[in-house]
């Protein structure tokens, strides 16, 4: 049965179809709901406004380009369904943005600046996917040790008289033991890994609510406030770009984290050696390699920068709240398939889920008229469409899920 | 089609084992007089039972004399089979179980405030802490029992009034706890066996708890909205409209993963908080009853399902349609065809494919029928006990179902089974806190112990000393990286 549609419905021919139905879309939207002569307006702190299209006729191109584009991928086709893929989605998010602010007001850097802290959690999330998976051991208890590190991070700060770095450093720690448990379970005793994930993940949802009513609230620790921002002098200054350094301090350790990890996995004996356990762990240990250990370390190492994406929840909000997390583990997880199991590539992806999020509260601010429960939920389709593999097929580590058994 | 265990030839371990198991046992030499003396106190027993119904006096030992009853029914089967071996399956469940009760009690007890006053004092007097902890944690388990199973001198006093004088309601009131520990235990029944059918197929269906919840919303809609049908086609309509909503939105996890191979953990997920995000929309607008209270309409006499007692007692109809689901589960798929393709994608897609079974399609198939289970639960619970939808409906049902399929071993009875552990873990926590004012996530904390021991059984054995078996007692479930 989904071999034959599979043959008649092929990936490209699906995609063009999708292209000239997005433009017919824009098309409609721009002829039913926007008023003629409107303008919207996207203006910066310093500089002023930047551009101001009028609304009707931009939607009006924006949507034929994206029905021209679709049409020539049916008729004679891009050379990559990539091509295709980058324009269609610019030219509907530039349509999106142009729908929603039609009439009103957009503070553009600002919405950068929220899709850049949205991603925050997402990519430490997923650079602790990154660092799990290339050793073959497959993480989806990211939430779970986010979630303890959340609690831990504001517990050690109430405990420590407000010192939000020591609740930071709590947040590592304790999401590095859960990682440490999680390795235990699926390196050593061998259980199925989306079991000691989900173990993991069932555990850190009870186990923290239960602290927060038993020990935290009754005993006033649950609101030492939220941590302050870092402001780099100079740069802050500077038009557009200047909000990026004036940001939650979790920012700068993710990009920096970022980084890291990417020299770690790519440009290190160290990274060569988890990446050749992640193919073939059987090679690696003729060759001296020892798998169980490099696993055990990769995992742990994951769980303690997860434990920063965790202490980003909970010090930036400057309380703990049950499932404070929403999934964000989860959907890190796709954006590290997203991004190929590469730390920068999983940034790129963090970032189209956090501009989502970012999207997502500007509508909620501009009151567009759409319940906020739906635009809550497209982070979540993303995930799914992205998981479907409509862009790309993502490749991950051979060996991946598979435990390791000694000879 | 059938299957066949195949056996490798002997080795010479095998045959030293098999020597080892040959060698008569204490009960088998004595078996004669033994039995004999079982067959002797059953007979006794059986005399008492009947001399007090019939005399009615001292009525209040029927209940230890039925638990005598029982372990001596134990004792008769192993010796009938001449060893303990019947009881090896069950054993590393039982101190599963076991253990993660004791790691709740030091859970507990290390976070009494009681105790946590008196900790400064440990080296001074470690008496009074050790004291403190110990009634932290008999206060809160006593509860717990007494919340599932009930006192059994009320019991007695019950089952004596009634006899003795025929008024039934203390007796009724009685058994509440015992039957509220039932009834909590038929949505896990259900949401059990949706993970576990899963399990078989080699799917993990994380989502039970949103297609639990769209379940319910369903049932609840058409329970409602449809008027002046007959009960014998309202109920049916309205529990089938659960279970097919919830199948089909599993299904969606199913098609795109047999469609394009992405992973069923991390769709299903998001399906759960779509479903989550959906139902609170809808609670908030379209299907709110009266506004600002977040609820739905009450559903009409005629889809409720029907309570077995009068009002203490609230075991539902549910409870049969939690067992027929058991039963329809084992027969689908033990003896039948499809059930049989089910189960070799599960075991081995390769052979399957081999074997010219379609892959997809028993995908499809699988989280449709797991969906559509785990919306019966939501569809009983809705219809038999909250009779509408609010917020909260799921109360964590559906990630408890995965713990469930485990410690059940993906079979219908051992799901059966689990469920009424935890369906009376649910009623005793509930007890718990209110009594103790322990937080009911304490069963949380147990059940993900639980899993931990039942999906690493070594733990277990290294813990008491039990020596490694041969075969695993749960079934792999082999995730093969995100692909297909």
């Amino acid at each position: 049965m989904f071999e034959e549609w599979r043959e008649v419905l092929t990936r490209e021919r699906v995609l063009g179809l999708v292209s000239v139905v997005i433009g017919l879309v824009i098309i409609a939207v721009a002829a039913l709901f926007i008023e003629g002569g409107q303008v919207a307006e996207f203006f910066d702190d310093k500089l002023g406004t930047l551009f101001a299209p009028p609304s009707q006729p931009t939607l009006y191109i924006l949507g034929a380009l994206c029905c021209f584009a679709g049409g020539w991928q049916l008729y004679k086709g891009f050379r990559s369904t990539n091509v295709l893929l980058g324009t269609v989605g610019f030219l509907a998010v530039a349509s999106f943005l142009i729908g929603i602010t039609s009439g009103q007001r957009m503070n553009l850097p600002g919405l950068l600046q929220t899709t850049l802290t949205s991603a925050t959690p997402l990519t430490l999330g997923a650079l602790c996917g990154v660092l799990c998976e290339r050793a073959a051991v497959i993480n989806i208890a990211i939430e779970g040790m986010m979630l303890f590190g959340a609690f831990a991070a504001i517990a050690a700060t109430s405990l420590s008289g407000g010192n939000h770095w020591i609740g930071m450093l709590a947040a590592v720690l304790v999401s590095g033991l859960m990682a440490a448990l999680h390795a235990v379970l699926s390196v050593t005793y061998k259980v199925d890994q989306i079991i000691s994930g989900t173990v993991i993940n069932i555990l850190a949802a009870g186990a923290t609510r239960y602290m927060k009513i038993r020990l935290l609230s009754p005993a006033g620790l649950n609101s030492p406030g939220a941590i302050p921002t870092v402001r780099i002098p100079v740069l802050v200054d500077l038009p557009i770009v200047g909000k990026f350094f004036e940001n939650d301090p979790t920012v700068f350790i993710m990009l920096f984290l970022l980084v890291v990890v990417q020299f770690i996995v790519f440009y290190t004996p160290w990274g060569l050696r988890t990446r050749s356990v992640g193919e073939h762990p059987r090679a690696a240990d003729t060759v001296g390699i020892d798998v169980i250990r490099i696993r055990y370390m990769n995992v742990i190492i994951g769980g303690l920068i997860a434990g920063v994406g965790g202490a980003y929840f909970s010090l930036g909000l400057g309380q703990f709240e049950d499932n404070m997390t929403h999934g964000q583990g989860f959907i890190a997880l796709a954006a590290m398939i997203f991004g190929n199991w590469t730390p920068l590539g999983s940034f790129f992806a963090a970032l189209i889920f956090g501009f989502a999020d970012a999207l997502q509260g500007k509508m909620q601010a501009l009151k567009v008229a759409l319940p906020p429960e739906f635009l809550q939920m497209a982070p979540y389709i993303l995930t799914m469409v992205i998981l479907a593999g409509v862009i790309g097929r993502a490749v991950p580590p051979a060996a991946d899920g598979q435990p390791y058994e000694k000879q | 089609m059938s299957e066949r265990e195949v056996r490798l030839p002997a080795g010479d371990e095998t045959i030293e084992a098999v020597a080892e198991a040959r060698r008569p046992s204490v009960l088998q030499v004595y078996r004669r007089p033994l039995l004999g003396i079982c067959w002797g106190l059953v007979a006794l027993i059986v005399l008492a039972v009947v001399g007090i119904v019939i005399s009615k006096t001292g009525i209040g030992f029927i209940l230890p004399l039925f638990g005598l009853l029982m372990l001596v029914t134990l004792a008769l089967v192993t010796v009938l089979n001449g060893s303990l071996a019947w009881l090896e399956g069950a054993i590393v469940p039982v101190l599963a179980v076991v253990t993660a009760l004791i790691i709740g009690a030091i859970v507990i007890a290390i976070t009494d405030p009681q105790v946590l006053a008196t900790l400064p004092n440990f080296l001074q007097d470690p008496a009074i802490v050790l004291q403190s902890a110990w009634q932290a944690i008999s206060t809160a388990y006593q509860a717990l029992l007494e919340g599932c199973i009930g006192s059994p001198a009320k019991i007695s006093a019950g089952l004596e009034a009634w006899i003795v004088e025929g008024n039934a309601r203390p007796f009724v009131s009685s058994m509440r706890p015992i039957s509220e520990s039932i009834t909590k235990s038929i949505p896990y029944i259900l949401a059990g066996l949706a993970v576990a059918l899963g399990f078989r197929a080699g799917l993990f269906n994380i989502g039970a708890e949103g297609q639990f919840v769209i379940g319910g919303l369903c049932s609840v809609v058409v329970g409602y909205s449809v008027e002046g049908l007959p009960t014998y086609i309202h109920l049916p309509l309205a529990v089938f409209a659960g279970a097919m909503a919830a199948g089909l939105w599993a299904a969606i996890a199913g098609v795109l993963k047999a469609w394009t191979g992405a992973h069923e953990v991390i769709n299903t997920i998001m399906l759960n908080w779509l479903a989550f995000r959906l139902v609170e929309w809808l609670l908030r607008e379209p299907l709110e009853s009266v506004q600002g209270t977040h609820r739905t309409a009450e559903i009409l006499p005629t889809a409720e399902l029907p309570r077995f007692f009068p009002y203490p007692i609230r075991l539902h109809a549910g409870l049969l349609i939690a067992l027929a689901a058991a039963v329809f589960v084992y027969w689908f798929l033990w003896k039948t065809t499809w059930g049989f393709e089910l189960r070799t994608v599960g075991a081995n897609p390769d052979a399957a494919r081999y074997g010219g079974i379609s892959i997809g399609r028993n995908i499809v198939l699988a989280m449709l029928l797991s969906g559509a289970l785990a919306g019966l639960a939501g569809a009983g619970e809705s219809l038999g006990m909250t009779r509408n939808m609010t917020l909260g409906f799921q109360a964590g049902y559906g990630f408890d179902s995965i713990a469930l399929a485990l410690l059940g071993g993906s079979h219908p009875l051992g799901v059966v089974l689990a469920s009424l552990l935890f369906g009376a873990l649910r009623a005793g926590g509930t007890r718990m806190m209110s009594v103790a004012a322990i937080p009911l996530e304490i069963t949380a904390i147990v059940q993900s112990m639980v899993i931990i021991f039942i999906a690493a059984p070594d733990i277990v054995r290294a813990l008491y000393g039990l020596r490694a078996k041969e075969e695993e007692m749960v079934p792999t479930v082999i995730i093969r990286g995100w692909g297909s």
